[in-house]
């Protein structure tokens, strides 16, 4: 009852800008996830340039706003830095007269730890084992075996660790928790994965400048921060051990190898987790990023807009990405998401 | 003043004669306006009430005291929220009461006037600042105070204090119950001291001379005459203060550490109602999640009501004590 008197209202409104943009433009609304905004608002406005009757206005409203208003159908396509769920999928479904929603990756993203020990300058290297322990509250001290055995001739202190994470539901928690899940039971059973999870300890700081500046304050913290926020803001930061058992230091290469390395498996329908992803250079806390488009456009200037878009975004639009320190699509997902726009109808 | 009372000079008229003289147009709309408050205060609640249908049904009362929140398993209680919030209002009134209260009796008592004009006017400015400033100068400011030199004096002191030191002991990290305090504290001192001054400032200066004459001092005069008179109004201005506590978001979430959990210790972190709505509302997606931010928010809301009510009956039962005739 609210919902449709908002919907409706909604729909109103877009009418009324649709109105008064007239003249053979089509007017698209997108809105989702935070973390690919700069991304986004530069494709669409560097598409717009080049095709003066599409524009895409893209409201940055997370991920789960993204979800719920798609479904709702207030915008045209949706945005989310986790692939929707079973049941989001089922609800949408139900909302749309059973058509369904396809999802496209998009750029790709990844987690860092980042930490503040005094008297220890060097990159740290961290096992799975030990980001899990620490995260689950059960490895306390810096001097742990677990941390120290990955770290020869580092002289650690025996202080208490300081755990930091994100206070507010971010796609960036999901990376982080979904990489937890993947190499500790304990984790995926007592945690799980999302974008807000029950933390077993720790502090919470809102944004990554939160986490950040919780870091830098606190002797002897660790967290985890974006790895385009730690590039851009010269961040200091540890290497993790990959599947292969190597520690690599996050940098785009590395998350795009991950995402080649799960594109082997890679589902039809692409809501695919690479954290964790097998090659020996992938980086193991990569992830997604994903477009969410309705399977059905019954307005069928705005499906060609989608359409044209979308094909744009995979072929041009990937040559902004890194110059915004987002990582590439691999080329087998690319050429596998190219076949799935004909699903779009 | 009766305000009624310059309409019927003359003696009754009729309705279009005070139509047509604005009376009645004033009146009219005055009136919706004033019952547009009402209406939209109705639809608030109606809306929190119904939109967190799905949690009230799943959870009960027991969301009042349940103390896990779990997004992943969709399990929700708000007891480490309501716990958050209701410490971090106290004890910042606590810190701000007497600061805000002294420092606006100065100014209206014994400051000289031009003195205290200007200062009320960088009082005002202060209050005007915007939140997210008060939580930077939390983050950059306060945060390494309290874990270098509050921090650890107060362990030293009033942490040997039997019973009030299990409040003061444990890690100290700079973010928690204790900073989000002191920065809340800041940020509601100049509500107090500014509308405290300005009450005091109205009392009228026959009672004060009144006193006077009786052989009161200077101080005897502020204390005993002035300030009970003012009462109410200050009271008004303590209630002001707690009502932005309770509701605030920004500058808590930045310093509070963010981690639902009761904790007696005022070092710890733990979290509040108005910032875990802040911080998961716009990534909630399941439709329980939702509903229980919702019911968070009903909550808060009926927490000020409360304070409120509470405040009422306090003003009311003071009142029988002296102060202000009426």
């Amino acid at each position: 009852m609210r919902k449709s008197l908002l919907v409706a209202l909604l729909v109103l409104g877009l009418a009324a800008t649709a109105g008064a943009q007239s003249g053979g433009t089509v007017l698209l609304n997108a809105a989702g996830a935070t973390f690919p905004y700069p991304i986004y608002s530069k494709w669409f406005d560097v598409y717009h340039t080049d095709h003066s009757n599409v524009q895409i206005n893209y409201q940055s409203i997370g991920s789960g706003g993204g979800i719920r208003q798609l479904t709702a159908g207030t915008v045209d396509f949706g945005a989310s830095d986790g692939p929707m769920n079973d049941q989001q999928i089922g609800d949408f479904k139900s909302a749309h007269g059973g058509a369904g929603v396809l999802h496209f990756p998009t750029v790709l993203g990844a987690d860092v730890p980042s930490y503040n020990i005094p008297g220890v300058s060097g990159e740290l290297n961290f096992t799975q084992k030990a980001l899990a322990g620490i995260y689950l509250g059960q490895i306390t001290k810096w001097n742990d075996p677990e941390i120290a055995k990955a770290n020869p001739g580092v002289s650690l202190p025996s202080a208490d660790i300081v755990v930091v994470h994100r206070s507010d539901g971010s796609g960036t928690t999901y990376i982080w928790t979904d990489f937890l899940s993947k190499v500790s039971d304990e984790w995926k059973n007592k945690v799980g994965t999302g974008t807000s999870v029950n933390w077993p300890v720790g502090l919470g700081g809102k944004g990554n400048e939160g986490v950040t500046g919780l870091v830098k304050q606190t002797p002897n913290s660790i967290g985890y921060v974006e790895l385009i926020y730690a590039l851009s803001n010269n961040i200091p930061y540890g290497k993790v051990q990959n599947s292969s058992g190597k520690f690599l230091k996050a940098d785009l290469v590395g998350v795009t190898a991950a995402a080649a390395g799960a594109a082997k498996d890679m589902p039809d329908d692409f809501r695919v987790s690479i954290t964790n992803a097998p090659g020996a250079t992938a980086y193991p806390i990569s992830s997604f990023t994903w477009l969410l488009i309705p399977a059905q456009i019954s307005d069928a200037t705005k499906r060609d807009a989608i359409k044209g878009f979308l094909k744009w975004m995979l072929a041009d639009g990937q040559g902004y990405n890194e110059s915004l320190s987002y990582a590439k699509l691999p080329k087998p997902v690319v050429a596998k998401e190219l076949k799935a726009i004909s699903l779009i109808k | 003043m009766d305000g009624a009372a310059p309409r019927h000079v003359g003696g009754p008229r009729s309705f279009v004669a005070r139509l047509r003289d604005g009376d009645e147009v004033a009146h009219l709309i005055t009136l919706v306006f004033a019952a547009v408050i009402l209406l939209i205060t109705s639809m608030l609640v109606y809306e929190l009430w119904v939109s967190s249908h799905l949690s009230r049904a799943q959870f009960g009362w027991n969301f009042l005291w349940t103390q896990t929140w779990d997004p992943i398993f969709d399990h929700y209680g708000a007891a480490p929220f309501i716990y958050g919030t209701l410490v971090t209002s106290i004890v910042s009134l606590i810190i701000a009461v007497p600061l805000g209260l002294a420092a606006a009796v100065y100014l209206a008592e014994l400051a000289p006037r031009n003195m205290s004009d200007s200062i009320a006017f960088l009082i005002d400015l202060l209050a005007a600042v915007p939140s997210v400033i008060y939580g930077l100068l939390g983050i950059f400011v306060v945060v390494p105070v309290v874990r270098t030199t509050i921090g650890p004096m107060l362990i030293n002191t009033v942490g040997n204090v039997p019973v009030i030191g299990r409040l003061f002991k444990g890690p100290n990290y700079g973010v928690g119950f204790l900073t989000a305090s002191i920065v809340l504290a800041i940020m509601i001192v100049p509500f107090i001291i500014s509308v405290s001054r300005e009450v005091l400032l109205t009392v009228p200066r026959e009672q004060r001379e009144a006193a006077l004459a009786m052989g009161a001092t200077r101080w005897e005069a502020t204390w005993k005459v002035v300030v009970p008179w003012a009462r109410t109004g200050i009271m008004g201005s303590i209630f002001l203060a707690l009502a932005r506590a309770l509701g605030e978001t920004m500058a808590v979430t930045m310093v509070i550490g963010n981690d639902p959990k009761i904790r007696e210790s005022l070092f710890a972190s733990g979290y509040t109602i108005a910032a875990v709505i802040a911080n998961e509302f716009t990534e909630a997606t399941g439709d329980l999640y939702l509903s229980a931010l919702i019911e968070l928010g009903l909550v808060l809301f009926l927490m000020t009501f409360i304070l409120n009510g509470l405040a009422r009956i306090l003003i009311v039962a003071t009142e029988r004590g002296g102060g202000r005739p009426s």
